[in-house]
């Protein structure tokens, strides 16, 4: 029984994580003065409307509409966050070339570039592209992707590298293979958990997004989820009708639960194993 | 006459040292493009004073006498040294509970994570919001105890508790770094101190924290940096009201760009913000520098 303080300690802790979500969903079935009238999140009677009115947006696209757009950049980024993440990885810890060290601090030290301070800059870049405006396009939200931009995945790609012992490219090479196809025949099957761990992470950090796409992006048809949102809740204002907001809420968290439900197991392991203690 | 020893380069054979670089070109090019360009840009766009491209430090000067940009670095020093510290800590006990191996353990483990990986989806935010109303889940909650409703969004003080909250309840990712790190930490050491006579108390302040201290040392660096930059949940929950108390740094350069239409002016803060964040750190290494070496 000395294990039962310990149990109840953790149990306390879940319900403070989960009952705000709970919460949420619950309120998102409820009628607009049921929801602060009751801190119980079940809802009295179950009533549909809110998801009905939600789905509508207060523009004339649906959800579903903006759902495509934010997966137009979810997509292609997750896509071209991990082949570049892997290529580069592959590159630091199996090869050895001039200025290494250099370049191993350069990739750690722009982890630690605060996004911030290059907002502004990277904003008007954009703006005159090699004489293109890509302003309102999804293509400042895309691109750096395809150059390993994230610092983090190419860490964690390299961690996972190192486990995997020299001799399996070394037979890849007997076999003749060459560099790509040592990679991608033998490595990248090796260390698949650290794969699914940066296009999940990938995903949801793109899924959440908000201040990227708010720069970016201006005209409504190409709004993404997040930016939907706010609209919804600037013409909503706090006075009246939050349980539509609530709803659109609700389903605007569903991919990423989704997404985090079916990869958890192998993630959680993919980051805990992922060599992160330095 | 060159005294320079070659350097020998470790590649297998037939491998040719272009083939390291080649892989690693994204990279370059990425960096070069996408953070060494806009940040030296932002430089000169922070020293430029007028139209014609004239230099000078006037826009730095007026930082520091503006008002507005002093009012917000102090509500980010104080938002980050409150948040910090408490994120750090609870994460690390958690993390340790989270680390003993009984039942159901992985369940936890998961929850625990949830509100870390919906983090800064703007739903939460918007969650975050409602939860704190007048007459919002918090407010019904602490009436149901008997105590009185509090006015989250009136207060100065209550309205920035709200922002940490939410960045508390999402300790799951700084949960995660620690957890691995402790999974690292063999059980003999336990073993042998409390055989030793090692309660755990003296045992955690003797054996897992200086284990932990680089980790330790990297969620300090992690969180500052983040913490120096928040921008959306200030931005959606309290509009840094009331009276700017929750206006940021991240808020007020994004106004300066995009409210102000002032590249400039923004660009020079974003500049001192990461001097300062630079300085932070270089602080924070230098006052640890002798715990993290120390036993090692």
């Amino acid at each position: 029984m000395k294990k039962l303080p310990v149990y109840l300690l953790l149990t306390a802790i879940s319900i403070v994580m989960l009952y705000p979500l709970l919460w949420l969903i619950g309120a998102s079935f409820k009628t607009n003065s049921e929801i602060f009238s009751s801190v119980w999140f079940m809802p009295e009677h179950i009533s549909f409307d809110a998801y009905i009115k939600g789905w509508q947006t207060v523009t004339p696209h649906t959800m579903g509409y903006y759902f495509l757009n934010t997966f137009k950049i979810v997509i292609p980024k997750t896509v071209f966050a991990v082949c570049s993440s892997v290529v580069v990885a592959y590159g630091f810890a199996r090869f050895d070339f001039p200025l290494k060290k250099f370049f191993f601090a350069l990739l750690i030290g722009s982890m630690l570039m605060p996004q911030i301070a290059v907002l502004m800059p990277s904003y008007m870049m954009w703006s005159d592209f090699f004489g293109f405006n890509f302003l309102d396009t999804y293509v400042p939200l895309i691109m750096p992707s395809l150059f390993a931009c994230e610092g983090m995945f190419v860490f964690i790609l390299v961690q996972f590298f190192s486990g995997v012992p020299k001799e399996f490219d070394e037979a890849a090479r007997i076999d003749g293979c060459g560099t790509l196809r040592t990679l991608v025949l033998v490595l990248a099957p090796c260390i698949r958990p650290a794969i699914i761990s940066i296009a999940v992470f990938s995903f949801l950090w793109t899924m959440n997004d908000f201040l990227s796409p708010l720069i970016y992006i201006q005209s409504v048809e190409k709004y993404t989820l997040s930016l939907a949102l706010r609209l919804s809740v600037d013409s909503t204002g706090q006075g009246y009708e939050q349980n539509k907001i609530i709803a659109m809420s609700v389903i605007g968290l569903i991919p990423s639960i989704a997404v985090f439900a079916l990869a958890q197991k192998k993630f959680i392991n993919g980051i805990t194993a992922g060599g992160l203690s330095g | 006459m060159s005294m320079k020893k070659k350097r020998i380069y470790h590649n297998p054979v037939g491998v040719r040292k272009s083939t390291g670089l080649l892989l690693i070109a994204p990279f370059i090019a990425g960096f070069l493009l996408f953070t060494l360009y806009p940040f030296v840009s932002s430089l000169f766009s922070g020293l430029k004073i007028s139209e014609d491209g004239q230099l000078g430090l006037d826009n730095f000067i007026r930082i520091f006498h503006d008002k507005t940009v002093i009012r917000a670095a102090a509500v980010t020093l104080k938002y980050a040294a409150v948040l910090v510290p408490l994120k750090l800590i609870f994460s690390l006990l958690t993390a340790m509970l989270l680390n003993m191996e009984i039942k159901g353990i992985g369940v936890f483990r998961t929850i625990f994570y949830i509100p870390s990986i919906l983090g800064a989806n703007l739903s939460v935010v918007i969650m975050w919001q409602y939860l704190f109303t007048s007459d919002g889940l918090v407010n019904q909650l602490l009436e149901l105890i008997n105590l009185s409703p509090v006015s989250w969004y009136g207060q100065p003080d209550s309205a920035l508790a709200i922002v940490v909250l939410l960045r508390l309840w999402e300790f799951g990712s700084t949960m995660v770094i620690f957890l691995a790190a402790l999974r690292d930490i063999p059980k003999d050491y336990y073993d042998a101190a409390s055989i030793d006579g090692c309660g755990r108390v003296r045992a955690f302040f003797r054996i897992t924290l200086p284990l932990l201290k680089n980790v330790i040392f990297i969620n300090l660096v992690l969180q500052t940096i983040s913490a120096f930059q928040e921008f959306s949940a200030p931005y959606m929950i309290t509009g840094g009201n009331p009276m700017k108390s929750t206006y940021t740094i991240g808020m007020l350069i994004y106004d300066e760009m995009f409210s102000y239409m002032n590249p400039n002016y923004a660009n020079a803060v974003s500049w001192l913000l990461f001097i300062a964040i630079g300085l932070i750190i270089f602080i924070m290494y230098k006052l640890t520098s002798k715990f993290r070496e120390a036993n090692q």
